[in-house]
Order: structure tokens, then C-alpha cells, then sequence
């Protein structure tokens, strides 16, 4: 063990639930969560289904470590094929539900078809039931939440849900847990809505049992905890700061995509910075930031926890925003803030609660709005498109009212909703839209971090940093300090990040905890916790067999070597200032030297080779 | 010379007053290394991992010989990360 060696699968159309045994063979090859989900989802759906189609399916899934003592052991991820890309989703978070639906003894939960009415799943313990949402239908994910938690009457259920923005068909819509963590990339929860699955709910009262060896594991997780804790970075930077200390970190680099990446430094990025919310405001001397939080299981506490201030335009005749909510992480603050040019701490922290309240990527949103509002300074899009709305650059008022409109779906939100490259095609300006494979990229500028440029590129969701975080090597000097303005030795090192995180991912343990170990303090964790022997050597094995997967399910999607590219303002509109003055994304120096040491062809392709030694048939 | 100091995260205690935006403008001495300006202003240099100038990474080894030039922008900060 230690899986749960339980699936639970519901078939939305029938409405018939059936528990089946986990596959183990599987298990022992794909390990978890992603990996495994991964595996069920490349076995059962064919990869050129319309993602939106009864014949797609959703999986949620833990790992081997969700539930168990093991720090930051709370992950789940869902895994599906994106409406927003076309290509495999993998959308994880944090929070507590992963934990508890371990707790409940499932390591997987599949959804296929539809239901013909608006449902919810009620897992407590063995028992699942559907339930009627027809009243949930039509409201927010924290309403959704508190009508669930009314209804059983108990206080201790773990609820993850859709918000209206999914239930409208917002292409990028997350699927909100415990109120504020999120499955948020990739439109996981548009899939969720068009399932007519508005929510699920679950209480899990049996634990997590048949570790390998239960008080090895309890050394081994004992010892990694003190790691975390001595560590510079995981005992303080993040619970202090949160990943908002970027802010100042990468605009100072010259890699913060401003404007829509026309630029690469935000000359107000300090006041939305982290340091900026330990700033206590003039209207009521307190900061933004109230604490930080933790997921289950966690030692890092990375979390934020933030008020916006009463006084502030967003809010000001809306008592229900006045209290905590979930504050910002760096990639929101930067697609919200940076890329739009927008320096009001509290707007960008009112949209982000509105993303939580109603599901939505806040990236994706941020990044659209920001390719939107340099359409309309260009003509492009007109007050009449907007429905009235100034979508200028550097516009708080502009960023309240879309957010709020894409939240419910409606007016100019709804276009906002089909996310950068659709929205810029619909009106003629399609290279202005800052994506790889339809999804908007993150807060790393390629031209200012080499290489995030092969990140994106390469990255079998569209572009994401959390696939490979070369950041943390570029940047940040974790592992190692690696120069950000070369290409040589990038692609090497970004599948090492690759392969390395989809280990990780599939374990169930929160990536943020590699910023202190390596596979090396991991390996143990997993060894002591799961059958088999779960060396180093075969953690970076799994993460290579599941990133050459999630390849083969693109390419049978349709997608080719062409879609491994970045926008063309990025490989042809040099940095203006910073240390990449000058300097465009030099992706290809990097793409053929990439596809060769991952062993596929020239055209992208896993080679017969390649598929054979990973045992990919 | 006049350079810009910006310290960052917890380094921002060790900000002189007058400090706005974690940053302030200095006068230093003409031939001046990294280390020299950290001890002048107390940032313990075991605990300075993030050194940068114009944006350009100054590793371990250089900053006790990295000489600041008129106009730059030294910036600090202790072991942090995001993502």
C-alpha cells in the first residue's frame, strides 16, 4: 500500500456509483494522482473528444502521500482534456479536501457522462450519493458551499465546486475547494459544469491505513519536516511573504511581462508587492495581509489571508467582502496587477476574491483582460464592444467591473470568457494574444528567463510554470544558480524540472516543499509509505514515462510540433530595459536540442525507442 | 557616488530612514565593493542570498570585489521564493 486501492466511479448519464479496485499495475508505474489519473483518463476518452462532450471525463485523484502525515501531503489534482487547449488538463491544489476524500477511503473519484440536471456528490465515507443542485444552479461557489454545508449539517464536509463562470462556459474556469484553493488552470471546471456537476462534497472518518512500514514512514516524515523548517526559504521566506516576494524579485530581473508582455518591468510593482501588503494602509492602520495559511498537512504555510480596505471604490457598499479572504499569490497579483498595469493593491485583491467566489483562473483572466485592454487602446475594440467600459491600461475601475461581469458570465465577461487567443482572433489581432497552446503563460518573462521560454513551449497543458519551475534554478539559485539570459544547458535542465515535478505531483506532496528538498529527501517518504522499491532513480523514471503520456495524448489530440512555439512578440520584439535589454526568447536554440535528449523525433514524437524503454505501448 | 539601495523582505529593517518602496538613494565612496555597503547598513552577509545589480546576479564569490559603479542599483534579499 499505501493507495486506498479504491475508485469511485460515477456515471453522470445512469446516475449509477460504482466502486472498483485501483489498478495496481498502474499504480506501481504511474504512482499518483497525476501520473495515474493521467493513465485512467489516456485508457478511457479519446483524445479528440470534444472536451465539453458527455464523452469526456473528469477525474479527481490523490496520491500515495494525500492524507498521510507527510508535509504538505494534502495535494489532489483533476485531470481531464481542457476546453481551453484541447491538450491533457492537470489542474492541482491544495486545501484540505484531497485529505479528506483519502480520509473517506478513495484515491480516485472518475465522473463520465452527463446528468440531465443539476447534481452534486455527497461522499461520506463508502457511501456516495447524487444530489439535486437545481437551487445551487445559477450561484457562486461560496454560496454553493454554504447551502451544502446547511443542508447536512455538518460543519466538518470539504466542498469543491463550480461558480456561474463555469456554468456560463468561461474556458478557463477552476474549480474552488475549501473557498479559496483551486484546480485553477486549463478550464478543468468548465468541464465540471457542462457535467451539469455543480459540486462535491465529502466527509472521511476512516484514516489512512497499510503503509509499507508505518514507523519508518513516521521517521522519514519527521526528519524531511525539520529540512522544511530549517530551510531558509520553507521555514521563512514563504510563510512570511508568501510567493508574492516575487514581485520585486523578477520585475528587478527585467522578466515581469507588463502590458501584455509589451514590456518587461511594471514601474509600480511595489505597491502590489508582497512587501507592500505587511504595508498598513492609511484608512484604518491595518495591513492587507491578516496571516498566512496552510493546507493540510503543511509546514510552509505559504498561504495569505487579506482583507481589502473598507474605504476602497470595490467594496464600499458591499459589507460582504469587508471581512478575510483568500489574499494574493504572485501569479494573480502579476496578471492582475503587472500585465495589466494596474498598481491599486486593493482592487487587484478584490478581483482575486471574486475569482475564488466564482471560480476562475485568475492567470488566464488577468492575461485576457490585459490583451483586451491593448486591443481597445488600439482600436480594436470599441466602447460598444466593452458595453461601455474603458479598458485602458492602469484602469482599477475597468478590472472591477470585468472581473465581476466574467465572474457571472455576462456582457463583456462573456467574451472575456473564451480566453486570450480566441477573444484576439475574434477581433483581428490574434498576435497579441500571449499564449502556447491557447492558455495564457504566467508572470516569467521568456526573454528575461531563458528557460521559461522551453517551459511554456514544452509544457503538455499549455503554457505553465508549475510544469517546470526553472525559476527556482534561473532566478531564485535552487538547486543550483544557473545563468537566466543563456539557452545553453537549458534544455537539460528543463526536463530535469519536468520529469522531477511530475514525480512529485503524482505523490500527492505539494511542489513548493522542492525549494528545500530534492527527490532525495522524497524518495524515503514514498519508499517507507508504498509498495515497491521507490528510488530516485525510479521517482525520475515515472515522471519521464508520465510526461511522455501526456505527450501522446496531445499528439493523438492533433496537436504537432508547430504548437511547441511562443507568441511572436516574444521571439521578435526585444526587451526594452533590464538586464534583457535587447534580447528576445531564444527558443530556437533550445527546441531541437530538447527534443532530442527527451528521445523523440524531429517532429516531436516519442520514438518507438523512447516509448519502449519508458514501457509506453 | 550616488548608487540606489533597495532592500527587500525581512532585509527591509536594515533601511536607514527616509527609505520609501524598500528603496534609497546613497552616497558612497568611490571605489566601494557589495560587502562593504551590507556591512554599512548591518544586512548580515551569511543571510544574503538574492544580490543583485541592475538586475544582473552577483554570486558569493564576487561581491567582496564587485565594485559599484555611479548610478547603479544594488538590491537584496534574504533566501526567498514563490511560484
Amino acid at each position: 500500500m499505501t493507495w486506498s486501492r479504491k475508485i469511485l466511479r460515477v456515471n453522470l448519464t445512469t446516475g449509477v456509483i460504482a466502486p472498483e479496485p485501483l489498478k495496481m499495475d498502474w499504480a506501481q508505474k504511474y504512482l499518483g494522482q497525476r501520473g495515474l489519473a493521467s493513465r485512467y483518463l489516456c485508457e478511457e476518452v479519446d483524445p479528440q473528444v470534444d472536451a465539453l462532450s458527455p464523452e469526456n471525463k473528469l477525474i479527481m485523484a490523490n496520491g500515495p502521500l494525500t492524507g498521510t502525515m507527510a508535509a504538505t501531503g494534502g495535494r489532489y489534482a483533476v485531470v481531464t482534456k481542457s476546453p481551453l487547449t484541447g491538450a491533457i488538463a492537470c489542474s492541482n491544489s491544495g486545501g484540505f479536501i484531497g485529505a479528506e476524500l483519502r480520509n473517506a477511503g478513495w484515491d480516485m473519484v472518475i465522473f463520465e457522462g452527463r446528468s440531465d440536471k443539476p447534481v452534486y456528490l455527497h461522499i461520506e465515507d463508502d457511501k456516495a450519493e447524487l444530489l439535486d443542485a437545481a437551487d445551487l444552479w445559477g450561484t457562486s461557489v461560496w454560496a454553493t458551499d454554504e447551502a451544502i454545508r446547511q443542508r447536512h449539517q455538518d460543519p466538518r464536509l470539504r466542498i469543491a465546486a463550480v461558480g456561474r463562470s463555469a456554468e456560463q462556459g468561461c474556458l478557463y474556469s477552476a474549480i474552488v475547494n475549501d473557498l479559496h484553493r483551486a484546480a485553477g488552470r486549463s478550464g478543468v471546471g468548465t468541464v465540471m459544469a457542462s457535467k451539469n456537476l455543480k459540486a462535491v462534497a465529502v466527509r472521511g472518518s476512516l484514516g489512512v491505513s497499510g503503509l509499507k512500514d508505518p514507523q519508518r514512514f513516521m521517521k522519514e516524515v519527521a526528519i524531511q519536516k525539520q529540512v522544511l523548517a530549517e530551510n531558509a526559504v520553507t521555514g521563512q521566506g514563504l510563510p512570511t511573504y508568501g510567493t508574492q516576494v516575487l514581485m520585486n524579485v523578477i520585475n528587478e530581473m527585467g522578466a515581469m511581462p507588463t502590458r501584455n508582455a509589451s514590456q518587461v518591468q511594471f514601474e509600480s510593482a511595489h505597491s502590489i508587492s508582497g512587501e507592500a501588503m505587511h504595508e498598513p494602509r492609511e484608512s484604518d492602520g491595518k495591513p492587507n495581509l491578516t496571516r498566512n495559511a496552510g493546507c493540510f498537512g503543511c509546514t510552509i504555510a505559504c498561504g495569505r489571508i487579506s482583507t481589502v480596505d473598507q474605504t476602497h471604490f470595490s467594496i464600499k457598499n458591499k459589507p460582504e467582502y469587508w471581512g478575510n479572504t483568500g489574499g494574493l499569490e504572485y501569479e494573480a497579483a502579476w496578471s492582475m496587477g503587472s500585465d495589466t498595469a494596474i498598481d491599486d493593491l486593493d482592487a487587484v485583491t478584490y478581483a482575486n476574491a471574486i475569482c475564488n467566489e466564482d471560480g476562475i483562473d485568475p492567470i488566464s483572466f488577468g492575461a485576457t483582460l490585459a490583451a483586451a485592454m491593448e486591443m481597445f487602446e488600439a482600436g480594436d475594440l470599441t466602447l460598444e464592444d466593452t458595453g461601455g467600459i474603458e479598458l485602458r491600461f492602469g484602469s482599477a475601475e475597468a478590472l472591477v467591473k470585468t472581473v465581476e461581469l466574467t465572474a457571472r458570465g455576462v456582457g463583456f465577461g462573456k467574451e472575456l470568457g473564451l480566453g486570450s487567443r480566441r477573444l484576439c482572433e475574434k477581433y483581428g489581432r490574434p498576435e497579441l494574444s500571449m499564449t502556447v497552446k491557447s492558455q495564457e503563460f504566467p508572470a516569467y518573462d521568456p526573454r528575461g528567463i531563458q528557460g521559461m521560454g522551453l517551459t511554456y513551449a514544452t509544457s503538455n497543458r499549455g503554457a505553465c510554470h508549475l510544469r517546470s519551475y526553472t525559476v527556482s534554478s534561473e532566478v531564485l539559485g535552487v538547486p543550483e544558480k544557473t545563468d537566466p539570459l543563456v539557452t545553453d544547458g537549458k534544455p537539460e535542465l528543463v526536463m530535469a524540472f519536468q520529469d522531477a515535478t511530475a514525480a512529485v505531483d503524482s505523490s500527492g506532496l505539494c511542489v513548493f516543499t522542492t525549494f528545500a528538498w530534492t527527490l532525495d529527501n522524497i524518495a524515503p517518504q514514498i519508499d517507507a509509505a508504498c509498495e515497491g522499491d521507490w528510488s530516485v532513480e525510479r521517482l525520475v523514471e515515472t515522471g519521464e514515462r508520465i510526461w511522455n503520456m501526456e505527450r501522446r495524448f496531445n499528439l493523438a489530440a492533433g496537436l504537432t510540433a508547430v504548437d511547441d512555439t511562443l507568441p511572436k512578440r516574444l521571439l521578435t520584439e526585444p526587451a526594452q530595459t533590464g538586464p534583457a535589454k535587447g534580447m528576445v526568447a531564444r527558443l530556437g536554440d533550445m527546441l531541437p536540442q530538447y527534443y532530442e535528449i527527451r528521445g523523440w523525433s524531429e517532429d516531436g514524437v516519442p520514438t518507438d525507442e523512447t516509448c519502449s524503454r519508458l514501457g509506453l505501448s | 557616488m550616488k548608487i540606489t539601495l533597495k532592500l527587500y523582505a525581512s532585509f527591509g529593517k536594515y533601511l536607514p530612514a527616509g527609505a520609501r518602496n524598500n528603496t534609497i538613494v546613497i552616497e558612497v565612496d568611490e571605489v566601494v565593493n557589495v560587502h562593504e555597503i551590507l556591512n554599512l547598513y548591518s544586512v548580515p552577509l551569511e543571510e544574503a542570498h538574492l544580490v543583485v545589480v541592475n538586475g544582473v546576479f552577483v554570486c558569493e564569490s564576487e561581491r567582496d570585489h564587485h565594485l559599484l559603479q555611479v548610478g547603479d542599483t544594488l538590491a537584496v534579499w534574504p533566501a526567498v521564493a514563490g511560484g
